[in-house]
């Protein structure tokens, strides 16, 4: 508990009247974030979860944990792939750890940075809402994205999509998802472009080896988007040594996460079954009719499908609360996702699109349903 | 000269400038000004045309305010605003064709534009002409300025020019600068002008 006595003693020194007063917002954040409060409201009777959204958080963090250093292994397979390069598992991963690394520290140290702002400024505590979006940030945008349009986007993201309507916990749009808007539609060639934005191009600290400018590599829902076969197996998807954004495309280390989220009980089945449920029944219809190549099950493990579903979809802010709408939330995100991608020749990838906009109709759905549960038990009284 | 500009007249031509603005304040005519504003130019167009449509339209009404029967004023307004719109869109054609291919259908738009109907039946329906008149310029040239802050950071930021002159210096596209393609969009726009409600709103906090 040396930690515990530690904070205590420095505890005083931001308190009122201390030397650092003006950061006890700063120092609660860490407090908070390192123990959980044993303060209790003087005021009223609340119920509370054993566990509070900075655990809740922690969790998240933590199941994205396997994809992300699945992520970097890929990043530094491609890389070690496309230049010839000879080296072990371990050498790919450090040079995509390496490749990686820059882009968490930019996406936290923007977002934590405004966060920390805005709460010292409106003499709040911190949210801890930003911990799980900053790590889903570098997971969701292509290796080769500039720095400097990530801060752009970030920052964007955290003011317009998250502090303007109140901070953690009251935004409509998942602000991961908005930096991702933000980029695709800011600097399309950095996002998708000529297909040379999925692998890292160039050595690091004398690691991997230099890709020459001509190469490119297409994810394959971009292979099937320019009406080519995908050249990736189904398999290889599955395992994730295909190009794509950094976090999205391994179905296995997903999965790994997925296990963790549903067994803490901090993502919702019902959003996430019917996210895959809706996908692979309009994967399955386009297939049958002939519109599209890929097979429901190829829908379901190319791309960010997986991702967006696990991660983003259950996200408990941007997500239906009520029971029976995930269902609707979750069945229509698939739908519109595969839609996207089979009928709009402009995004090869739907699931952006559909998530945020499935994000926007989520209080609609809650309210539909609360509103008829009101009904029926409106009608029951009465009798 | 001092009846001409009284303190009455002065606050019916300086107020939307600031605490009265069309757009920042009293929330109108915002489809225009996300629809022409993805350049500089054509914002000052569009914001010049509405001005002197206003100005000249609060006139007009103004000085038949007594004789239009109460019933089909509406009616009798648009025919007013419908001819002046046509004027400016005839001129605007001759004299400087390339913007007002540019503004397309949003020159007749202004017709419907909600600053003008506003100021005719808030305005122009109860004062003098010469007030109605200082009232349609204020008002018109409070659009503009909206408009053309709004279209010099679209412009700067999304095609790096101001006036289609290249503003932002080559050596920076070297470094790995890019122009941001959401600012072209209508999309942006309407979050520049909630940046500039925002500044307005937190300058002007006690005047609620």
């Amino acid at each position: 508990m040396s930690l515990r006595k530690y904070v205590d003693k420095i505890k005083p020194n931001f308190m009122e009247g201390g030397k650092f007063h003006a950061f006890r917002s700063v120092f609660e954040g860490f407090e908070t974030f390192l123990f959980v409060p044993n303060e209790t409201r003087r005021t009223g009777v609340n119920i509370h979860d054993a566990i509070d959204s900075k655990r809740i958080m922690s969790l998240v963090c933590i199941a994205l944990v396997p994809a992300l250093l699945f992520g970097m292994y890929n990043v530094g397979y491609q890389n070690f792939m496309a230049s010839g390069t000879e080296g072990s598992w371990f050498d790919m991963w450090l040079y995509g750890f390496l490749a990686v690394l820059p882009k968490i520290i930019v996406s936290y140290v923007t977002g934590l940075g405004i966060e920390f702002t805005v709460a010292q400024w409106k003499g709040e505590e911190i949210h801890e809402g930003f911990l799980v979006s900053g790590l889903l940030i570098p997971m969701i945008i292509p290796v080769n994205t500039p720095l400097w349009i990530l801060v752009l986007a970030t920052a964007f993201a955290v003011i317009f999509a998250k502090e303007i309507f109140g901070g953690t916990g009251m935004n409509i749009f998942n602000p991961a998802l908005i930096t991702r808007a933000f980029l695709f539609f800011s600097y399309p060639t950095c996002m998708t472009g000529d297909d040379s934005v999925w692998v890292s191009q160039n050595t690091i600290c004398g690691l991997g080896g230099n890709v020459p400018d001509t190469f490119t590599a297409a994810t394959p829902l971009g292979e099937v988007g320019a009406g080519m076969a995908p050249s990736a197996s189904v398999l290889d998807c599955v395992i994730g040594t295909i190009p794509g954004s950094i976090g999205e495309t391994s179905v296995i280390a997903i999965a790994l996460g997925a296990i963790l989220l549903l067994w803490t009980g901090v993502a919702s089945w019902k959003t996430m079954l019917s996210v895959f449920v809706g996908g692979a029944l309009m994967g399955e219809l386009f297939h049958a009719t002939g519109m599209s190549t890929l097979t429901a099950v190829d829908h379901l493990v190319v791309g960010g499908f997986c991702f967006g579903a696990v991660f983003m979809a259950t996200d408990p802010v941007t997500s239906a609360r009520t029971e029976g709408g995930k269902y609707i939330y979750g069945l229509l995100i698939g739908v519109v996702a595969v839609l996207v991608r089979v009928m709009n020749p402009g995004y090869p990838e739907g699931m952006m699109l559909a998530i945020l906009l499935m994000n926007l109709f989520a209080p609609l759905i809650d309210y539909c349903f609360v509103q008829s549960n009101i009904n029926r038990r409106a009608k029951r009284a009465i009798k | 000269m001092s009846k001409l500009f009284s303190k009455a007249n002065k606050e019916a031509l300086t107020g939307p400038l600031n605490l009265n603005n069309p757009v920042v304040v009293q929330v109108l005519g915002i489809c225009s000004a996300l629809a022409v504003t993805s350049q500089l130019k054509p914002a000052i167009v569009m914001g010049l045309s509405v001005t002197i449509i206003t100005a000249f339209s609060n006139l007009v009404i103004s000085l038949i305010r007594n004789t239009i029967p109460n019933r089909i004023r509406i009616i009798v307004q648009l025919v007013v605003v419908a001819a002046l719109v046509t004027i400016v869109a005839q001129v605007l054609k001759a004299f400087a064709y390339d913007v007002s291919v540019q503004l397309s259908v949003y020159v007749g738009l202004i017709i419907t534009n909600c600053i003008l109907m506003g100021r005719l039946e808030a305005f122009a329906m109860m004062n003098g002409p010469w007030e109605s008149f200082l009232d349609g310029i204020g008002n018109g040239v409070g659009y503009a300025m909206v408009l053309v802050i709004v279209g010099f950071v679209r412009e700067l930021l999304g095609s790096g020019c101001l006036f289609g002159f290249q503003v932002v210096p080559q050596c920076l596209y070297d470094w790995g600068y890019m122009n941001n393609g959401m600012m072209t969009m209508p999309a942006m726009s309407l979050i520049i002008v909630g940046c500039v409600l925002w500044v307005h709103r937190s300058i002007n906090k006690e005047n609620k």
